[in-house]
């Protein structure tokens, strides 16, 4: 098996008394997808934060392609390589589809206040250049037909795979999606679940919450089992839904 | 065109640099500012003092405003805009409040109350730009160039990227945008184009005095971008020709001047009321919510 592209090493983190994260350990490998499952409150969420740098650990360490990611702020953290969606998918509501993604491409000279004024026909060429990308995003997401309307104005499935296509635009190789699936009727669930394959396709390393047992054998190559902010168990997507211990404390029985 | 109506427009000239500077804030970052006439001053009194301690002509006042005031205003946004939420508020009502006292007591610099008269009338390659007329141009000159700036600025990835941090700032970090770094980079350029407003002014009036930059000031500065619209760069030009007009129309009816200074505050406010309820985006804005397709 490839070495890993992102690892997690005894990550901890309280909130207050509460040990939300605990000696929390376990990598992902790259050009697969690898789902972080768990019960409510498991701390599947803490640790999308802490990887991201949203929050700070108490301890251990967070690597990426062997790179410290602790002690980042978050824009540093999507810079090295790592970036994520939200479970309340934080779309700019107010601003176009198209701009959604145009904000996830890399515009250096752009955001340059000074290669603005100084480098205007470089600024030029690059914007271009972020729009051709952009559209062939969208395109690639099935959402060419919506470039101009505004995100809020989209269905809600179609606000997910914006959320999608808005981290799939930056340069980052691994993708942290936060519940991809909630909130998604089976048509929706049928459009969505090959998409997420086809990331890998596109080179790209994913590492996804979710809560639906019966759908992370689907989406997952690799299974991370979380409860109690601990990782009780990794391996094979089958293996880890067929265990019945397992099952047992994800439903409570 | 009167000599009347040419003041008119120089003022139109010198609010529509403060209002679009300000706007950069207001409309495009969601940074709320309340120290914009503190700003306006520090442009006013720095560039007086460049000329009539340094003799420094007006293009070097210009610049000398600019910095000085680019640089209080990164005083300020250096500490308070690194933290998220509303805090700018309150710290640009204290940057205000410190700028104004420093105007009134530091009185072996700013002469205090009593202000700093004999500014002299800008030369510009060779010709004096002593009566309105000519101002009209240098006013109306200097607002074009403020526009062109906040223009590059705004329709660009850069403007795109405030819009950005202003609907959320969470997003924008996730997806790489250095926040803070922006917040202050905007606040920095739009406290220099403010400060010009402050050189063209001392050198237009050639007298300034404290009572020209207090609170009262800000909030009409900032009543200009919410009437004209906020998030069009054309709104505050607008809000400036119509606000501006307001005090001159007064003067046509004939009630006495005890009456009509408190009027006018009262019709400022009354116009800010009725635009709240009528068209919250201002005149120019962009309607915010659409009707269903």
């Amino acid at each position: 098996m490839a070495a890993p592209i992102l690892t997690v090493q005894g990550v901890s983190k309280a909130f207050g008394g509460i040990q939300a994260v605990e000696d929390c350990t376990f990598d992902v490998a790259p050009r697969l997808i690898t789902g972080l499952i768990g019960p409510n409150g498991a701390g599947k969420t803490t640790v999308f934060n802490l990887i991201t740098g949203f929050l700070r650990a108490d301890g251990g360490s967070i690597r990426y392609k062997g790179e410290e990611l602790l002690g980042l702020h978050p824009h540093e953290v999507e810079t090295r390589g790592v970036v994520r969606t939200f479970q309340h998918l934080r779309l700019w509501g107010k601003m176009t589809v198209l701009e959604n993604v145009l904000l996830g491409c890399r515009t250096p000279l752009g955001d340059s206040v000074v290669s603005l004024f100084l480098r205007p026909g470089r600024v030029r060429d690059e914007e271009a250049a972020a729009r051709r990308r952009a559209l062939e995003v969208l395109e690639f997401f099935g959402l060419a037909g919506r470039v101009h309307e505004m995100a809020e104005d989209l269905a809600y499935p179609e606000q997910k795979l914006l959320s999608m296509a808005r981290i799939f635009a930056t340069d980052a190789e691994v993708l942290l999606l936060d519940e991809p699936t909630s909130g998604l009727d089976t048509d929706s669930l049928g459009r969505l679940v090959p998409m997420v394959r086809r990331l890998i396709e596109h080179g790209k390393t994913v590492l996804l919450i979710e809560h639906n047992m019966e759908l992370i054998a689907q989406l997952s190559d690799e299974v991370v089992f979380l409860h109690q902010g601990r990782v009780m168990a990794r391996g094979r997507a089958e293996e880890i839904t067929r265990d019945p211990a397992l099952t047992e404390i994800y439903f409570g029985v | 065109m009167t000599a009347y109506f040419a003041h008119y427009l120089v003022m139109v000239g010198i609010y529509t640099i403060l209002a679009t500077s300000l706007n950069l804030l207001v409309g495009y970052s969601g940074i709320f500012s309340l120290a914009h006439a503190a700003i306006y001053g520090i442009g006013a009194y720095a560039s007086a003092l460049a000329a009539l301690k340094l003799g420094l002509g007006f293009w070097g006042g210009l610049l000398v405003a600019a910095v000085v005031g680019a640089l209080a205003a990164a005083l300020v946004a250096i500490p308070s805009l690194r933290v998220a939420g509303d805090y700018y508020i309150v710290a640009s009502f204290g940057l205000q409040v410190v700028i104004l006292t420093v105007f009134i007591n530091w009185t072996s610099f700013t002469n205090g109350h009593a202000g700093l008269p004999g500014i002299p009338r800008p030369s510009l390659f060779g010709l004096v730009i002593d009566n309105p007329f000519k101002y009209v141009v240098l006013s109306l000159a200097l607002a074009a160039v403020t526009y062109a700036i906040c223009h590059r600025l705004t329709a660009s990835a850069f403007g795109r990227m405030l819009r950005a941090v202003r609907e959320d700032e969470i997003a924008a970090q996730a997806t790489g945008k250095n926040v803070v770094a922006v917040k202050i980079t905007i606040t920095t350029i739009s406290s220099a184009l403010g400060a010009l407003a402050g050189s063209l002014y001392a050198h237009y009036i050639t007298y300034i005095n404290p009572t020209s930059f207090t609170l009262d000031e800000s909030i009409f500065i900032t009543s200009l971008v919410i009437l004209g619209g906020t998030e069009r760069l054309a709104g505050p030009f607008v809000g400036a020709l119509i606000l501006l007009a307001v005090p001159e129309a007064l003067k046509f009816l004939a009630i006495p001047d005890t009456v009509a200074a408190p009027m006018r505050q009262i019709l400022y406010g009354a116009l800010l009321i009725l635009f709240m309820f009528v068209r919250p985006e201002g005149i120019l804005g962009r309607a915010r919510t659409r009707p269903a397709a």
